[in-house]
Formats: C-alpha cells, sequence, structure tokens
C-alpha cells in the first residue's frame, strides 16, 4: 500500500501529522507498540526536518506486510556534509527554530537509532532525500 | 486475545429507548446500537462510565456486590476513600458518619489516603531528581480507566505507566496484616471497598498485572452514601464515643484524590495533571505522537475533577471539591507514625508496591495476521472515503468510519448507512421495503414502524 503526503517547509504546526497517520496505520495492522514507537520518532523527526530546514517536501510511505519504507524527498538547501549533521548535537538551526524548541541536533541520531535501514543522500541547493526502513519483526 | 476485560457496567434493556446518546459519548468507540439497544464491545470498553453519565433513561447500571456478603467474616472492615465524606454536608459531622457506619456493621473503617504519606515517599525517590522508573513521561496508574484506555488506545505507552499498586490495594495489605498481628483471624476479615466508579470495581474483578486483589468486597459510593443518610435520619444508631474517629490524615493525603493531588506530591520536574477521558485520550494522542515531549510525569484521571467526578459519587462535584478542600485546610502538614500506623509498616508494603507488566491490548488492530488486517485496512478506507462523514449515528456506529470498520470485520452492512440506503434506492438496487428493514434491524421495530406517518398525518 502506497500513500504519499506533502510537507510545506516553515509550518510547524502541522509539523507530525504524517506520523500521527502513519502511527495509526501501523496500530490498525496490529504492529508491535516497540515498533510503532520507533517508526514514529523515526518519521517524526524526519518531518520535522523538512519543516525547519527545507521548502516543501513529499513523503512516500510504502507499506508492506513484513515491513515500511518510507521516503521523504525535499526540496531545499541539501545538507553540505552528511556525515557532520548525523552527529549528535551538531545543528544549523535558525534562532526562529531554537525558539520553537528544536535545534539540539538530535534529529538525524535518532532517525539513525530508530531505523533498520537508513540511507541519505543530498544535493546541495537542491534538496536531500532520506529513505527508512523499519521491519515488523 | 487475553480473557474479556471485567466490565462493571451493564445495560438494562428494558428500561433502555435505543436513543443511542451513549453511542456517541465514548472516547473508544465501544458502543454501537443493535435491534434497537446499545451493544458494548467487552474489547473496546474501559468502564470510564461516560455512557452511564449520557443515559437519560438511567438505563445503565453498575453492578455490586450483594451488600449481605459484608457479614459472611465476622470481622468486616471498610476502606473509604475521603471524598466519601465529602458528599455529606458540613452539618453531618465525621463521628455521625463513623457512628452510622459501625451501626450499619463494620466493624472498623479505614480511608484509603493512608497510603498515600507512604506513596509520597517512593514518588519522590522514583520520580524526582529526573529519576523515572519506566519510560518518560512516566504515567499514572492511579485510574483504572486511563491504565485501560492505554491498553486499548495507546498502546505504545504501555511502557510508561508507573507500576505500583493503587491506594486502597496498599491500604487494604496494610489492614490485613495489622488485623491479623492483632490475633484477629484473617479468614474473619473481610475488607470491603467504596468505589467511586465501574473502573475500580472492574480494577477489583480483574486487575491488569497483578494476581488477586486483597479487596474482599466492593460496596458502591452511592449506595452506601444513602444507606448512612437513612441511618442518621431515622436516628436508629448509637453515637460512638470521642475515642473512635477517623484517623488523621496529612494535607497531601486529602489533596491527593483532587486533580493536582498526586503531582504536588512532586518537588521538581514537569509534571502535569489532566482530568476527563476526552482530555486525556487528546493529550496522549500527542505524546503518542512525539508532538509533546520532556514531560516527567503525567496525573490522568478519567472523570472531571477526579474521583469527586465519579459516576458513582452522590453529591454534585465541584461541592465535593470545596468540601475536601476545607477539610484539608484543617489538617497538619506531616503525620508521624503515631497518627498514621500504616507508616509503622513501610517495609512490609515497600515489598509489595509493585505490579506486573501492563500489556498492549490494541483494539485498532483489524486483524491477527498482518496481511489480512491490510487489506482490511485498505478496504475501509475506501468505504470510508465513500460515506458521507456526517457521524449521524443513523447506521447504528458512532461515526462513517466506525461503520467502514465494522463492515471490514464481518459486523455490520454498509446498506446500514442511509446514505448509501438512498443511492441504491435511486438506482433500484434496494427497494423501500428492504431499505427499511435493514434500519429496522439497527434501531428495532419499534422506532422504524411505518405508522408514525399516520400518527403524523402525512
Ligand atoms: N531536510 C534537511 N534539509 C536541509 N538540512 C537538513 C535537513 N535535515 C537536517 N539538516 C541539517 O542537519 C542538521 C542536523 O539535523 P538534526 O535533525 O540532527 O538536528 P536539528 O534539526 O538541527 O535539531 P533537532 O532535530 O534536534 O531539533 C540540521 O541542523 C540541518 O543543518
Ligand atoms: S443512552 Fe444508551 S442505554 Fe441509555 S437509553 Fe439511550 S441507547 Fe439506551
Ligand atoms: S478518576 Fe477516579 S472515579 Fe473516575 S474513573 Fe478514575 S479512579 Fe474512577
Ligand atoms: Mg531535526
Amino acid at each position: 500500500m502506497n500513500f504519499v503526503y506533502h510537507v510545506e517547509g516553515g509550518d510547524f504546526t502541522n509539523a507530525g501529522s504524517t506520523s500521527s497517520q502513519v502511527k495509526r496505520m501501523l496500530k490498525k495492522i496490529g504492529v508491535s507498540p516497540e515498533i510503532v514507537k520507533k517508526t514514529v520518532v523515526a518519521l517524526y523527526e524526519a518531518e520535522v526536518n523538512i519543516v525547519a530546514h527545507a521548502y516543501r517536501g513529499d513523503i512516500t510511505v510504502d507499506l508492506e506486510e513484513d515491513h515500511i519504507k518510507i521516503v521523504l524527498a525535499d526540496e531545499g538547501p541539501g545538507i553540505p556534509d552528511i556525515d557532520r549533521a548525523m552527529q549528535k548535537g551538531y545543528s544549523t538551526a535558525s534562532q526562529k527554530v531554537r525558539e520553537m524548541g528544536f535545534g539540539a541536533g538530535m534529529g538525524l541520531p535518532n532517525i539513525k537509532n530508530n531505523s533498520d535501514s537508513l540511507n541519505i543522500t543530498s544535493e546541495v541547493g537542491k534538496g536531500t532525500t532520506i529513505e527508512l526502513i523499519n521491519y515488523f519483526q | 486475545m487475553a480473557e474479556d476485560f471485567h466490565h462493571a457496567l451493564k445495560f438494562k434493556y428494558d428500561l433502555c429507548i435505543g436513543c443511542s446518546h451513549c453511542t456517541g459519548v465514548c472516547p473508544t468507540s465501544a458502543i454501537h446500537v443493535e435491534n434497537g439497544h446499545p451493544v458494548l464491545d467487552p474489547n473496546r470498553c474501559v468502564d470510564c462510565g461516560r455512557c452511564y453519565v449520557a443515559c437519560p433513561m438511567n438505563a445503565i447500571y453498575i453492578e455490586q456486590d450483594d451488600f449481605q456478603t459484608v457479614f459472611n467474616y465476622k470481622h468486616p472492615v471498610l476502606l473509604v476513600p475521603s471524598i466519601f465524606l465529602a458528599q455529606f454536608e458540613e452539618k453531618i459531622r465525621e463521628r455521625t458518619i463513623l457512628s452510622a457506619l459501625l451501626h450499619i456493621g463494620f466493624k472498623c473503617v479505614y480511608e484509603v489516603e493512608k497510603s498515600v504519606d507512604f506513596f509520597k515517599e517512593y514518588y519522590r525517590r522514583d520520580l524526582e531528581g529526573g529519576n523515572a522508573p519506566c519510560e518518560k513521561p512516566v504515567i499514572s496508574s492511579f485510574c483504572p480507566a486511563i491504565v485501560r484506555l492505554i491498553q486499548v488506545k495507546f498502546p505504545v505507552l504501555v511502557d510508561n505507566i508507573y507500576r505500583l499498586k493503587a491506594p486502597f490495594d496498599m491500604t487494604a495489605e496494610y489492614i490485613k496484616k495489622s488485623l491479623t498481628e492483632q490475633g484477629i483471624p484473617a479468614e474473619d476479615i473481610g475488607i470491603f471497598y467504596v468505589t467511586p466508579c465501574a473502573a475500580k470495581i472492574a480494577a477489583i474483578k480483574s486487575p491488569v498485572g497483578e494476581e488477586k486483589s486483597p479487596v474482599d468486597g466492593v460496596i458502591n459510593m452511592n449506595y452506601l452514601y444513602s444507606k448512612v443518610l437513612r441511618v442518621i435520619k431515622t436516628g436508629e444508631y448509637k453515637m460512638c464515643d470521642e475515642s473512635v474517629r477517623f484517623h488523621r490524615l496529612s494535607k497531601a493525603s486529602i489533596t491527593y484524590p483532587l486533580t493536582g493531588g498526586e503531582t504536588k506530591m512532586l518537588r521538581t520536574g514537569r509534571n502535569l495533571a489532566i482530568d476527563d477521558i476526552h482530555n486525556v485520550s487528546e493529550f496522549l494522542e500527542k505524546v503518542e505522537d512525539e508532538d509533546i515531549q520532556d514531560i516527567d510525569f503525567l496525573e490522568l484521571r478519567a472523570c472531571d475533577g477526579s474521583c469527586c467526578g465519579g459516576i458513582l459519587t452522590a453529591e454534585n462535584r465541584f461541592l465535593m471539591i470545596e468540601r475536601q478542600r476545607r477539610r484539608m485546610q484543617k489538617c497538619s502538614e506531616e503525620v508521624d507514625n503515631e497518627d498514621n500506623d500504616l507508616l509503622n509498616y513501610f517495609d512490609y508494603l515497600a515489598d509489595k508496591r509493585h505490579v506486573g507488566k501492563v500489556d498492549p491490548r490494541s483494539m485498532d488492530k483489524m486483524d491477527d495476521n498482518v496481511a489480512a488486517a491490510m487489506q482490511k485496512m485498505k478496504r475501509a478506507f475506501e468505504i470510508n472515503q465513500n460515506l458521507p462523514q456526517v457521524d449521524c449515528h443513523l447506521c447504528g456506529y458512532p461515526s462513517c468510519k466506525a461503520l467502514a470498520e465494522a463492515v471490514v470485520t464481518d459486523k455490520a452492512q454498509i446498506q446500514q448507512c442511509i446514505f448509501v440506503q438512498r443511492a441504491m434506492e435511486h438506482y433500484d438496487l434496494l427497494t423501500p421495503k428492504e431499505a427499511h428493514d435493514i434500519s429496522a434491524k439497527v434501531w428495532g421495530a419499534k422506532k422504524t414502524d411505518p405508522t408514525i406517518a399516520k400518527n403524523l398525518n402525512l
């Protein structure tokens, strides 16, 4: 099953609505609470990163019997040094974003910790694509 | 799925007029209408009692143990939440109430909140200074309706539940221990807990994460209130002497049952108190979504005004809260072991304070098999997209979405939707008679009797 959700940069009031909807689906198909939680954490952080750092993005959710694959493709500034961005505490968040309580530099490390497979590609000036997979067993 | 939850809420179909008010207020969509009457899904109901409050016909009742079982014990003991006293007008003194309770047949009376000073110690050890005994936010296990709500609706949060026994259980453990030490045979002691709600009954009859409750019987609070008031009004009791009195409780113990009473015991951290099950649902949804973070402790209660708003209390909750506050003002900050003998059993109770793991039992799961569940979910989405989203209840279900899910799990047929019926009639896929019969199966023959047209001179 495939679903596509759209996310607008800067729209903090709706940040998290995709992960909420994905959560509901995972509960309906009986995925264990631990895996639902993992997936919600990873997706929530990735979704908020689009809102906080990019201009807009599409989230494609591919729900299969034994796993969920989520691709977050955004139009935005891109990440120049992915390894560095992955470090705990590294953040380029603006003051405005920090005021909203984001910008601790924990998002990407959390996404890594809560996904079974993670692949990030990025092109400076164009955008970033994050692909994550979580298995249900 | 494990054995069904025990439910204390029961419908009296002879009184029920099938108005479906109960269907609409249920926070877990556990009630639908069939043959003109509400039907409860035992795997969804959390015993919060919103339906009981909504019913205009008093057609929902809360089962209770036969009061006569009190007399099966040589030494019946009454265990009352302190708010029991707050039901009475202030001109009725505590000693009068106590005398009436003893007259009714109890050998002694204890207030549940006797164990609050014990708990305070553990709350502080477990939760202060950034500590957490489990996942954060730590969620209070006090209200059984909330524990069950988490099990069925927010299974992701089961590991956030603070696995501590409820005060009534702890005080009951203390009573059993101290009375047997005084030489009363254990089999003679019967502990009767006075409940403000259906949820506590359900928790005692089928405890979550606990083997067996030390409580031997349950008495509904409004029932006992009436019994006491009657004894007082007829004056048939003997006033007990000065030395017999309710135990002295600390300020914290008296505030404990009010909203914010639990969080008030904590001196550090971000701790929130939320009452009313719909408010709680809204908040937990966001916690589960990761939308709300960095909260340390959540005191959650199914009833507005916490237990003063319990469905079995006999007085208006705002008046009860006011009386409880006034009583609190007369109490001292701390009580010592002499005032509160329970504290002499600290180590004994400490060993007993934990309950076991709380298991998730998701109500949302559409099938035990993932592939089948996916198919059903997909089908339910498609059906729901075609429904008008009016949530009119006329299909017997609380919302269009609930009907769609009932259809794919073979509990209902899509023709129950009044809009679908009209559309099918339009294309001659259903005769008006067939449509009428489908509605009659939902609402019963009486409500759908066609003579209504004649009665209205149509
Ligand atoms: N979608 C994205 N587009 C552009 N830059 C990004 C994107 N996602 C992350 N980054 C960059 O990587 C950095 C680290 O991201 P990470 O999510 O770990 O922390 P953060 O978003 O700054 O703070 P936090 O997630 O803790 O609120 C960001 O500060 C940002 O510079
Ligand atoms: S609220 Fe429910 S139980 Fe009460 S009369 Fe209406 S349908 Fe019957
Ligand atoms: S708030 Fe109190 S009265 Fe209401 S359901 Fe919970 S425990 Fe029972
Ligand atoms: Mg981030």
